[in-house]
């Protein structure tokens, strides 16, 4: 598979700090990947890099197969991008802010402005929008409309940064369902977020940066693979030890871990020997449980030095 | 990308009440002129304004002065300090550059707009002010003008040379634009800008009233702005209006350079 978007060692410095500390991003064509991690981690440090806002201290970003930021000229018109949250001029509609976004640079034909313009409101849920100015529209208004502006050219590529902020659980549902059917249709979506929830339902890759390490990438469904242990909930947690001796990892109330990749089979022995099982599930790690193992406390943490 | 940025700047209420309240000082100068029938003697006040109250043609020319030291600059470092911090503030510049926009084009862009804004302003002005003077005062069809020196010009000698001082104006603003520009690229803040451009013409107009800065007023930005009197004398006195020319043309080529060099190579964080 083609790589959309890859970088070797990517650093940036800011004085003495290292916000990105020699990242290595592998994003490939038709993934969803969600790129997590703590506030103040370098997420948004290194979307602005990938999109040629923040220039590298060192190392290279390649977007579509392409240097940037050298190629942005013709690589961009190919993305559509959502950067902390949208911004646009409040004196002007919602329209008038589409056509002036997209006449400001390359591969947007004036002839289809306008068609395109009514097709990314009506994706965004904004088709019946007025002529009332951007200012006066709600949080969730705006995110969409910047949504809009991110699909007005059909992107191979949606980098997103936080893009379900301000969005109420409705909104969030409907964006949600939008970025799968945009995904289905053959766009690479990159979501940076720190909401592990939106990514554990969408994302198919994971990446998680821990002050400015990438300290984790993988296919979501390996990371949240079953370790080969069984839940068990039981309201006899005592007696499942005397049946299963040897086998129990752990009691947590009436939760007990047994090890042992078949629930039908710890099933049977517990049934068999008289010890009531409400429920039965193979163990999962969380994405959460699988995010907070690798990464540290939250980078925005500023302890005393002792 | 150049018409999107002057739609953007000509589309902007803020823009015209700017030019509206441009106007309303030399509107309001020439009515207390007209009411009380007081110009100020030759050689005191605003150059012209002495000879407004026999040739109201000769307006245009007072209000470009009246609004030359101090007005006129303002709005000029007002909106050009806007043009990249304005867009930084409010987050769009990050959108126009991932668009991509292009740097580069941006810039250009840019500084067509606020030139654009200056010679609309500098042409509304001089508009105005010819309907207010024709209009409250006795204009000369016939007889032409009198140039600063006393000898009569023909009416098309008059408007010849109204054009050159317009473009005159003009010139010397696109100094102050030049410095607006340039911190613009510096600050995410039009505000820092704006002000920072003033900051430049206060301390230049202030250096020019000291004897002891003598040796570097000839330097000063706001030095000849003045000069565009010098095209109504006769003979034309080319000196000082060549001289103002040639300085703000080192300013803007020196000032727009260093706003390229640094806008290509900043990192965008707003």
């Amino acid at each position: 598979m083609s790589a959309v978007i890859r970088t070797r060692g990517l650093v940036k410095r800011y004085g003495r700090l290292r916000a990105v500390d020699g990242i290595d991003l592998d994003v490939r064509a038709g993934d969803v990947y969600g790129f997590l991690g703590a506030n103040g981690s370098g997420k948004t440090t290194t979307v602005r890099m990938l999109l040629g806002l923040v220039l590298p201290t060192a190392g290279e970003v390649e977007l579509l197969g392409e240097r940037m930021p050298r190629a942005g000229r013709r690589v961009l018109p190919r993305v559509g991008a959502l950067v902390e949250g949208p911004a646009h001029h409040g004196h002007l509609s919602g329209r008038a802010n589409l056509a002036l976004i997209d006449a400001a640079g390359p591969g947007g034909s004036r002839r289809t402005r306008r068609a395109r313009i009514e097709e990314v409101l009506q994706q965004v849920g904004l088709g019946g929008i007025d002529r009332r100015p951007v200012r006066a529209y709600s949080l969730g208004m705006r995110q969409r409309l910047g949504l809009a502006a991110a699909l007005l050219r059909r992107p191979e590529l949606l980098v997103l940064d936080e893009p379900t902020n301000g969005l109420d659980p409705q909104g969030i549902h409907e964006i949600r369902d939008l970025l799968l059917e945009l995904h289905r249709g053959g766009t690479t979506v990159f979501l940076s977020s720190h909401l592990l929830a939106e990514v554990e339902q969408l994302c198919t890759r994971v990446g998680v940066l821990d002050r400015g390490r990438l300290v984790l990438q993988d296919e979501l469904a390996r990371l949240t693979a079953p370790t080969g242990a069984t839940v068990v909930d039981t309201p006899a947690a005592d007696r499942v030890r005397a049946v299963l001796d040897g086998r129990v990892l752990g009691v947590e109330g009436s939760r007990v871990v047994v090890r042992g990749a078949d629930p039908a089979e710890v099933n049977a022995l517990l049934v068999a020997a008289g010890v009531p099982v409400t429920g039965l599930a193979l163990q999962r790690p969380t994405l959460e449980e699988v995010v907070l193992a690798a990464a540290g406390t939250s980078a925005d943490r500023v302890e005393a030095a002792r | 990308m150049i018409g999107v940025e002057l739609r953007k700047l000509f589309r902007r209420p803020r823009t015209w009440v700017t030019i509206a309240v441009l106007n309303a000082l030399p509107v309001l100068v020439a009515v207390l002129v007209q009411l009380t029938d007081l110009a100020p003697r030759p050689g005191e006040g605003p150059p012209f304004l002495s000879a407004v109250l026999t040739n109201g043609a000769l307006f245009p020319l007072a209000a470009l002065a009246i609004v030359l030291p101090l007005f006129l600059p303002i709005a000029v470092a007002v909106v050009a300090g806007d043009a990249v911090a304005g867009e930084a503030q409010a987050g769009t510049l990050r959108y126009l550059l991932v668009r991509p926009a292009g740097r580069t084009r941006l810039l250009v862009a840019k500084l067509v707009a606020v030139i654009a804004f200056v010679l609309v302003t500098v042409l509304v002005v001089a508009g105005v002010g010819y309907v207010v003077g024709t209009t409250l005062f006795d204009a000369q069809p016939v007889g032409g003008g009198t140039s600063v020196s006393g000898t009569s010009l023909s009416q098309q000698e008059l408007a010849g040379r109204s054009l050159m001082a317009i473009g005159y104006v003009t010139v010397s603003m696109l100094g102050v634009a030049a410095f607006g520009l340039f911190f613009s690229t510096l600050t995410d803040s039009p505000l820092a800008a704006a002000l920072g451009a003033l900051a430049v013409l206060v301390t230049s107009s202030l250096l020019f009233t000291l004897d002891a800065a003598s040796p570097i007023a000839p330097y000063l930005p706001t030095r000849y702005w003045l000069a565009f009197v010098d095209l109504f004398r006769d003979p034309i006195l080319w000196r000082d209006v060549v001289r103002g020319l040639a300085l703000q043309g080192v300013y803007v080529g020196v000032l727009l350079a260093a706003a390229w060099a640094n806008f290509t190579t900043k990192d965008v964080t707003s």
